[in-house]
């Protein structure tokens, strides 16, 4: 009964955390103590639920729990600071149910307004990167600093050092709770699908480590997109970036051989694709479309990712199409990366010598310089050029520069076969 | 993981009769929650058993059976998609559902899991199954 009872708080922790969190911040303007306040709340739950059963409205049972620590912790405050007695009674009287809500606030729909605030602050870029991604997934996916460290193989206490320091940044920077105005938003709305994408990517090609996927990572961010989206529903590129997401996971299960090996996109056997993922993504695509963002960079790349989702097969994809997507593509976000794609999609379109032209001008590029993939499609183009042992040496090559296991394996083993052993 | 939220017919849903507006706005909001939650997959409603039909294997033979059908507690009326963390994240969801033919009623839903890709040990049988798109996962 008692361990049930966890289950099901932990259910609905995860359902409800975020919206608390968003709630709390908004009236005491502080996400770290909202967070702490939040968390106090589900400690008195996993004290009082297993002995007095679980709430008919759990969800209101954890925001009243949370208001009551949030007005403890202005009392006791006040103790100390008399003279803030007064901005306490006003603390208590904005927390207390029923009372007027920021200005500001949607009065039709402030949780869904809440939230949006929340996932600005969670990616505000006053913090770095690896901080916006670990506060992401803890305030608005629920998870604890000991999954996100099990998912980006990092200590748990270093997550923990992340998470802590991310919300004193916040809190030194005064960063306020609100979604930035139109000239902003852009800039702003860039970072956050820039997150998202980044969590999504983690799980769809782990840098590091033993296993070739996490897809529970790539679920998490494929969930934090949908919110956005219905949060966001009139950005194009919010759906872009869903539409992405979408497309890329139906592939997922494709990805892996029955080792756990990676399996290449032209190798796949497409009947393994999550036609449902693919429709939604589709969709969404159309969506982004519709909304007059089909050239942004996101939905540029979903359509790309949707010319395979289309194709029955490697041989019957619209190359051609992809290969112009590209060049849209890099004349927007104009990227070595990108570049490299461009040459793989050349190569597909009108031969293996168009694309190793390409490449080829990417050698002495500096930001590809330990980039394993920069070795790995040489080597592909100069294998179907016939030029094998020139291939094996950039296999051996890239299998050096990449930290995935699975992904080594996989090179050393064409590099063998190239070299005819 | 992914589960169906399965809606028992009733006599009304069979005989055709639409939901009244505060059971539509309640199931709205509803699904409304599990868009913004980011698990909702997919749902609809099934049209009245009387525009259906069911084949019967016999022996060798099959034979067309014409809608409606009477056992209205076993036919369907409409289904629910979400794709969740967790078993108990599915029951608290689950938990939420607006009883489905208005407060108060005799209802009755039904959850199940979907099976994935990964529940299937290697067959040649659940080989071609995937051929055709079965038991993907995401």
């Amino acid at each position: 009964m008692g361990s049930e009872t966890h289950c099901s708080i932990e259910a609905i922790w995860r359902i409800e955390a975020a919206k608390i969190i968003a709630a709390l911040t908004r009236r005491v303007r502080d996400v770290g103590l909202a967070e702490e306040l939040a968390q106090d709340a589900l400690v008195a739950a996993l004290e009082q639920w297993p002995r007095d059963g679980v709430p008919v409205n759990p969800a209101a049972w954890l925001m009243a729990a949370a208001k009551h620590r949030a007005i403890d912790h202005f009392r006791h405050r006040a103790l100390h600071e008399r003279k803030e007695a007064e901005l306490t009674w006003e603390i208590e009287a904005q927390l207390a149910d029923g009372a007027p809500p920021a200005p500001g606030a949607s009065l039709e729909d402030p949780v869904g307004d809440d939230l949006l605030r929340l996932v600005f602050i969670a990616c505000h870029p006053v913090l770095s990167r690896e901080a916006r991604v670990a506060l992401t997934l803890r305030l608005l996916g629920g998870l604890t600093t000991d999954e996100i460290g099990r998912a980006f193989l990092v200590a748990e206490p270093t997550v923990a050092q992340r998470i802590v320091r991310a919300k004193r940044s916040l809190a030194e920077a005064r960063v306020p709770f609100e979604v930035p105005e139109a000239g902003e938003l852009a800039k702003r709305l860039s970072s956050v699908l820039e997150v998202i994408y980044l969590i999504f990517n983690e799980g769809y090609s782990a840098t590091a480590g033993d296993d070739w996927t996490r897809p529970e990572l790539c679920g998490e961010a494929l969930r934090l997109g949908r919110i956005l989206a219905g949060l966001m529903a009139d950005e194009p590129e919010v759906h872009g970036l869903v539409a992405l997401m979408e497309i890329q996971a139906s592939r997922l299960h494709a990805r892996l051989g029955p080792d756990g090996e990676p399996v290449l996109l032209m190798d796949q056997n497409r009947a393994r694709w999550d036609r449902l993922l693919i429709r939604r993504g589709l969709a969404a695509l159309a969506r982004a479309d519709a909304l007059g963002g089909a050239y942004g960079p996101y939905a540029l790349q979903a359509a790309i990712a949707a010319c395979h989702a289309r194709a029955a097969d490697a041989a019957q994809t619209d190359w051609v199409r992809i290969a112009a997507l590209y060049d849209a593509l890099a004349q927007l976000t104009p990227s070595p990366v990108v570049e490299l794609n461009r040459a793989v999609a050349l190569a597909m379109a009108f031969g293996p010598a168009a694309g190793l032209d390409v490449v080829d001008a990417l050698a002495d590029e500096p930001a590809l310089r330990h980039y394993h993939l920069l070795p790995s499609v040489r080597g592909d183009l100069l294998q179907r050029l016939g030029r094998d042992a020139e291939a094996a040496v950039e296999f051996r090559r890239a299998a050096t520069l990449t930290r995935n296991l699975r992904e080594r394996n996989l090179l050393l083993d064409r590099a063998r076969r190239c070299a005819g052993l | 993981m992914r589960f169906m939220i399965i809606v028992k017919a009733t006599r009304d849903s069979e005989a055709g009769v639409m939901p009244g507006e505060k059971l539509l706005a309640e199931m709205g909001a509803y699904h409304e929650e599990l868009a913004r939650a980011g698990v909702l997959l997919d749902g609809t409603g099934l049209k009245p058993s009387s525009a259906g039909w069911r084949v019967r294997y016999h022996g060798k033979e099959r034979s067309v059976i014409d809608g409606p059908f009477t056992e209205s507690k076993e036919l369907i009326a409409g289904y629910t998609l979400i794709q969740v963390k967790s078993r108990e994240e599915a029951l608290e969801w689950t938990r939420r559902f607006p009883n489905p033919v208005g407060e108060g009623m005799d209802a009755e839903i039904e959850v199940r899991q979907l099976f994935e890709l990964d529940d299937f040990g290697p067959s040649e049988a659940v080989d071609r199954m995937r051929e055709i798109g079965m038991g993907t996962a995401g």
